[in-house]
């Protein structure tokens, strides 16, 4: 995948089972959002392929990619809600713009869903994002996700800029969904939450730091796998050790 | 979005080339983003409330700056030309000079410079923030077409809202014409007002109409295709707000001058016995 001449990912072979929680980490600027916004057909490969359940996305007719993107609930980092539109009409959106989807009254499925993730409805139906605090966002951002009934989630930094306890909060939430047979894929930096949340955890580094050749996933296995793991780029990134990084002229 | 990059040997050629095939490149991708515009406009309605919000937004508060224009334009132009007729004795036919300028010329032509300023940037803005903040990718993930969504409203408010605002800048300025001329330079507001009637014609009405439409789509396209591409950060979205207003300057004059020239043509084909001043 580049943008232009610059090249984030190359030779990624990923395959995400059914029913599991998959945390992918790494250092900024690895690609992590990017191999998300593959996934979830947002991004087109430049080169390769992305397969839902077999099928190549890229034969997907326009039509049948947005209908089969609703599978997907997105959970943006900075939660991307509309600005413009009140806590009630972002999770209601999915719905009005899917009727398919609706499941029974709107009004009631938005309270069900802001119940959902910890939130009253009558406190917080009415406020726009901005009088939201971040933690709050991240869970309206959720609520909006789940109204679509995805059977996949994705997580783009679901804890970047929240407080320890809104941390755990969010974690708990990921894995109330995965609880309920969600496919789980996170994105973090937050071994954390790795820790907390994760199936399988996938390593991804920056292709500047890769040998010629060598794969861009340089670890897979669980959590505490990764905490074992005597690849030093590994155990530098999940201790967060600065080490010989702090004078490394590719780190720019 | 295709773009052109510069080549590594920066000579002059080369800079030159990569500009023209980076301009070949926008006004392309701008086509295509025009066209898929239009395909969803035809294809389905745009959501009521959002349609209102872009309605309320580009009508009713463009309403002041709209207003100014036009009573700027209709009284210096009224200063201005007085010297020249009044060498000439021929101050009574003012009316007729200042109306005709100012329906088929000064009045749409400013009002859409005035429009792309305020509405153009403000949509590149906007739409700017929606991308950089990924409330555009949100947009798609939930099932909707940020072009439908977005785009379709905005162009249909300007479509139908630069030409209303253009003929209620051009009363403004008909009349603060006639004020400044009766009440300041002293002409007769009888022979002024005759000579008006006789020379400005329906057509020439509609030749500002047919502009104020095409300027309107043109800020609207151009102002959402730049939010759409703009790039991350407070300065590209600077950028892209400062770049819809370039562009849709540039556009507007290059359409009144394609404009003007194709409906004099147009107009001496249809009418080679009209009355010219």
């Amino acid at each position: 995948m580049r943008f232009g001449q610059q090249l984030v990912l190359r030779d990624i072979q990923l395959e995400v089972r059914a029913g599991e929680t998959l945390v992918i980490v790494g250092e900024s600027g690895c690609g992590k959002s990017v191999t998300l916004k593959l996934m979830n057909g947002l991004l087109e490969p430049t080169s390769g392929s992305v397969h839902w359940d077999g099928v190549p996305v890229t034969s997907l007719r326009p039509k049948q990619l947005n209908k089969k993107r609703l599978k997907f609930g997105f959970v943006f980092q900075m939660a991307a809600l509309f600005d413009s539109l009140s806590v009630f009409d972002n999770v209601a959106f999915g719905l009005e713009q899917n009727p398919g989807l609706a499941d029974g009254d709107t009004i009631d499925t938005v309270r069900r869903l802001l119940r959902d993730v910890g939130l009253n409805f009558d406190a917080v139906a009415r406020k726009r994002p901005a009088e939201l605090s971040g933690g709050m966002r991240k869970r309206v951002a959720l609520a909006r996700a789940l109204a679509l009934r995805p059977e996949v989630l994705l997580h783009d930094e679901p804890t970047t800029g929240l407080d320890p306890i809104m941390s755990d909060v969010i974690n708990e939430l990921i894995l109330q969904t995965a609880s309920s047979g969600i496919t789980s894929v996170v994105v973090t930096h937050d071994m954390r939450t790795a820790k907390r949340v994760a199936d399988r955890v996938i390593m991804l580094s920056p292709l500047a730091r890769l040998e010629p050749g060598e794969p861009q996933i340089i670890f897979e296995g669980t959590s505490d796998e990764a905490f074992d793991c005597t690849d030093p780029r590994v155990s530098q990134f999940v201790r967060g050790e600065a080490g010989e990084r702090l004078h490394d002229p590719t780190a720019a | 979005m295709s773009t052109a990059t510069l080549p590594r040997t920066e000579s002059l050629i080369h800079v030159l080339g990569a500009r023209v095939l980076e301009a070949i490149c926008l006004i392309g991708d701008l086509c295509l983003f025009a066209w898929r515009t239009f395909g969803w406009l035809m294809a389905q309605r745009p959501r009521g409330r959002m349609l209102w919000q872009v309605l309320n937004e580009i009508g009713v508060r463009s309403c002041p700056v709209v207003l100014t224009t036009g009573a700027f334009v209709g009284m210096i132009l009224a200063i201005q030309t007085y010297d020249q007729f009044a060498v000439m004795q021929m101050e009574n036919m003012l009316g007729t000079v200042l109306n005709l300028t100012v329906v088929k010329e000064l009045g749409p032509v400013m009002v859409a410079i005035m429009l792309a300023g305020r509405i153009g940037s403000s949509m590149a803005a906007e739409l700017g923030t929606m991308r950089v903040t990924e409330q555009i990718d949100a947009l798609t993930a939930l099932g909707a077409n940020p072009i439908q969504y977005l785009v379709v409203p905005r162009f249909i408010a300007c479509l139908v809202l630069i030409p209303l605002l253009t003929f209620v800048a051009d009363a403004v300025g008909v009349i603060s014409g006639w004020l400044v001329s009766s009440q300041l330079l002293g002409i007769n507001s009888f022979f002024y007002w005759k000579h008006s009637l006789e020379f400005v014609r329906g057509y020439d009405l509609f030749t500002g109409f047919i502009k104020s439409i095409l300027f309107g789509a043109s800020i609207a396209v151009i102002g959402c295709h730049r939010g759409f591409h703009s790039k991350a950060g407070a300065d590209g979205v600077g950028r892209a707000a400062t770049e819809a207003f370039v562009h849709a300057f540039v556009a507007i004059l290059l359409i009144n001058f394609l404009v003007g020239t194709l409906m004099m043509r147009l107009d001496r084909l249809l009418f080679p016995a009209a009355k010219l001043i």
